[in-house]
């Protein structure tokens, strides 16, 4: 295996609007596939993306927000949330699914895998990144 | 007449300019995206609470539920719509405009 690589998802477009959040999620899950260092970052309308209760059924379009559940599993366990993107649309934690992972360095603990940042710690945040890509 | 729009504020200026170029008293209709815009407690929730007095102000019911939105998350005088109360919008105005 050759060196790991940081990639970073950064999602700034609502769901089902357009194709972008659905093929963000699916490229996040085939580069995490490939043992990469693999985090998302949730941003301007990307923070609509995890919105908790999400229900497409009378639209025909497919209710692809279950998938985001299945990060933690492909060690995908650190989701930044831009705060300031949070209150500008009136949202809290609270209205975000309840996203986890479990910590195989801690007997397999359940922990949430979203959190909370301001934008001065996401810029900290992208600057760390060797790959960023953008949906 | 009958304004829809189906862009998010947060992202694109329709929103603002179908309320600049909506004659009082007129039908404006937010769909797919624009339906964030009748959330309350947002930065646009004011111009929103505007609009309400001098339009008609609906929101497609399917396109709320796709995004995980209730209708108690709405600014006060917002209706909601299904796919009938669309079409029945459509037929009941002319022109249609789609700001996209």
């Amino acid at each position: 295996m050759g060196t790991v690589k940081k990639f970073l998802y950064l999602n700034r477009t609502a769901p089902y609007g357009s194709i972008y959040a659905q093929e963000g999620l699916e490229v996040a899950l085939i580069g995490a596939a490939f043992d990469q260092e693999v985090s998302m970052a949730f941003v301007d309308d990307g923070v609509f993306q995890i919105k908790a209760g999400q229900d497409s059924s009378g639209t025909g379009m497919k209710n692809f927000s279950p998938t985001y559940r299945a990060l933690g599993d492909y060690e995908v366990t650190r989701l930044y949330v831009e705060k300031e993107s949070l209150e500008q649309r009136g949202l809290t934690v609270e209205d975000l699914m309840p996203l986890t992972y479990e910590d195989e360095e801690d007997d397999y603990k359940e922990k949430p895998s979203i959190r909370i940042v301001d934008s001065t710690e996401l810029a900290d945040i992208l600057a760390r990144q060797d790959v960023i890509f953008n949906y | 007449m009958l304004h829809t729009v189906n862009k998010s504020p947060f992202e694109k200026n329709s929103l603002r300019t179908c309320l600049r170029l909506a004659k009082r008293g007129s039908d404006i209709l937010l769909i797919q995206d624009a339906v964030y815009a009748a959330l309350s407690a947002t930065e646009w929730t004011e111009m929103m609470m505007d609009a309400v007095n001098e339009h008609r102000i609906y929101v497609l019911e399917p396109d709320l539920a796709a995004r995980g939105l209730s209708r108690d998350r709405l600014i006060q005088g917002v209706k909601t719509v299904g796919y009938d109360g669309f079409v029945e919008l459509a037929c009941r105005n002319d022109p249609v405009q789609s700001w996209l």
